[in-house]
């Protein structure tokens, strides 16, 4: 079976989703892969969703925001444009490819980019193939020799 | 009546956990008149078979200092829970892996390669390395095999409660020793599982007693690169302060002393992951809204991982770098 990815895309409430919504509207197509989660500003999306979503299964993480300067909340945004790099440089460091995060910034009226965006990503991320975190949950080890000489009384 | 048995355990630790009971002074007599001491490997002589001997449960309390890194460790810890009552981890390795959890930036045979053969202090012509299990003709001897992946106490054995710090200040230490002695004497509840004791819920920006402006960060710097204002926010003044994704309890001593928080007091509450908040705060504090200038800031942050995640990389939400 080919590898289908699993990507999480936090859309703000005021031009991205709506810019998602004007996609479905007019009845673009794009791949199913991104699970929308809507968020009210790409300044609500924290560091740690991204790294949460990625540890618990995600290949791909993408924000979506507002245009700089259009934010709603006028500067939600730029935190965001900060936020992604640190959040990049953390990925790094941890062995994730930078191409498993990506920040875009998708107006209401920009349905068609919307699809660009979730096709080209999705085809990004199926290259880049599945993540899988090595070790992440604990198995205790088996009785190794050392344990059972010192289980000696 | 039986005195309630105490034991102080080390797992993969530098022994300053140890050091910090002691440092309890006085204190330790009470700790040593109203306990019976059954195991404390660093201070009186006790073998492993002692605890093996003893019923499950008999004692009362155990004190776990140190990270899990390999076979020993981890089947002491399972011995330890077994026969303990309350298990307590004490101090930054064992609650949330510590230093030696920033070996899980690299892999098990890039360490030993390394300390045996590439460190420039090692003379080693006959590169021997450690073997778990080595033949000799007068039978087999073992040592305990080392794991690739650093763990936190808590996730390797069930904990009942976490005593942070690296090391957890001496004051603290004796307030927890006063709860415990004053709760088993007088037959009051024990907190709720998984209380962390000796810590407050605020991050240590809260005790830090720096005065706090609007914070405008173009360049980041390390401490010896400025004569630093000693009343000001040390982050306002461009050193990356680990106070605002620290616990408080320690009573900001480092800020205290013009060195920057490191960020040994674990997550505060409600916070999951120590580095993503320390990147979300950071992101706060650039002063600037152009991609390619933040990008030449944020490569002005010294050592990001090593900085961030100093002390809880085992527990953190990716846990391990991916090699």
């Amino acid at each position: 079976m080919s590898f289908e990815p699993k990507i999480i895309g936090f859309l703000c409430n005021w031009c991205s989703y709506t810019g998602a919504d004007l996609a479905g509207t007019a009845r673009m197509k794009y791949p199913p892969n991104v699970i929308s989660i809507r968020v009210m500003c790409s300044g609500r999306v924290d560091p740690s969703f991204v790294l949460d979503a990625f540890s618990k299964g995600a290949d791909g993480v993408l924000v979506c925001g507002c245009h700089p300067g259009d934010c709603h909340y006028v500067e939600g945004n730029y935190k965001c444009m900060r936020r992604i790099p640190l959040t990049l440089k953390i990925l790094e460091s941890f062995g994730i490819d930078k191409g498993r995060l990506r920040l875009e910034w998708v107006s209401a009226s920009e349905g068609a980019r919307f699809q660009e965006v979730i096709k080209e990503f999705t085809e990004q991320i199926r290259a880049l193939g599945p993540l899988q975190l090595k070790e992440w949950t604990f198995e205790p080890p088996k009785e190794s020799e050392h344990m059972i000489e010192m289980g000696r009384a | 009546m039986a005195k309630p048995k105490l034991a102080i355990y080390w797992a993969a630790s530098c022994g300053g956990c140890d050091i910090a009971i002691l440092d309890i002074e006085a204190k330790i007599l009470d700790v040593a008149d109203f306990f019976d001491l059954v195991f404390w490997p660093v201070a009186l002589d006790f073998k492993y078979d002692d605890i093996r001997r003893m019923d499950d449960k008999s004692i009362t309390l155990t004190l776990f200092n140190g990270a899990i890194r390999n076979d020993e460790n981890f089947e002491i810890a399972r011995l330890l829970r077994q026969k303990s009552v309350v298990m307590c981890a004490f101090g930054s390795c064992a609650t949330e892996g510590g230093i030696p959890a920033l070996a899980n930036l690299y892999d098990r045979e890039s360490i030993i390669d390394y300390a045996f053969h590439k460190s420039p202090s090692v003379d080693n012509p006959d590169r021997i390395v450690p073997e778990p299990i080595y033949k000799v003709p007068e039978g087999t001897i073992t040592i305990p095999a080392m794991w690739n992946t650093v763990r936190s106490l808590g996730q390797t054995i069930d904990i009942d409660y976490i005593i942070p710090g690296c090391p957890p200040q001496s004051d603290q230490i004796i307030n927890v020793v006063e709860a415990v002695i004053d709760i088993l004497s007088n037959g009051k509840p024990l907190p709720a599982k998984g209380t962390i004791l000796g810590a407050t819920d605020k991050s240590c920006c809260d005790e830090c007693k720096r005065q706090r402006n609007i914070k405008k960060i173009k360049k980041f710097i390390r401490p010896f690169e400025k004569v630093l204002d000693p009343d000001l926010c040390l982050l306002e003044q461009g050193v990356v302060c680990m106070g605002p994704a620290t616990r408080a309890g320690c009573g900001a001593k480092c800020v205290s002393a013009g060195v920057p928080c490191r960020g040994c007091y674990s997550l505060p509450t409600n916070i999951r992951d120590q580095g993503a908040k320390m990147a979300s705060a950071l992101a706060s504090v650039i002063d600037s809204t152009d991609p390619a200038e933040i990008n030449a800031i944020i490569e002005t942050i010294p050592d990001p991982i090593g900085t961030f995640y100093r002390f809880s990389l085992a527990e953190s939400m990716l846990r391990r770098v991916q090699i």
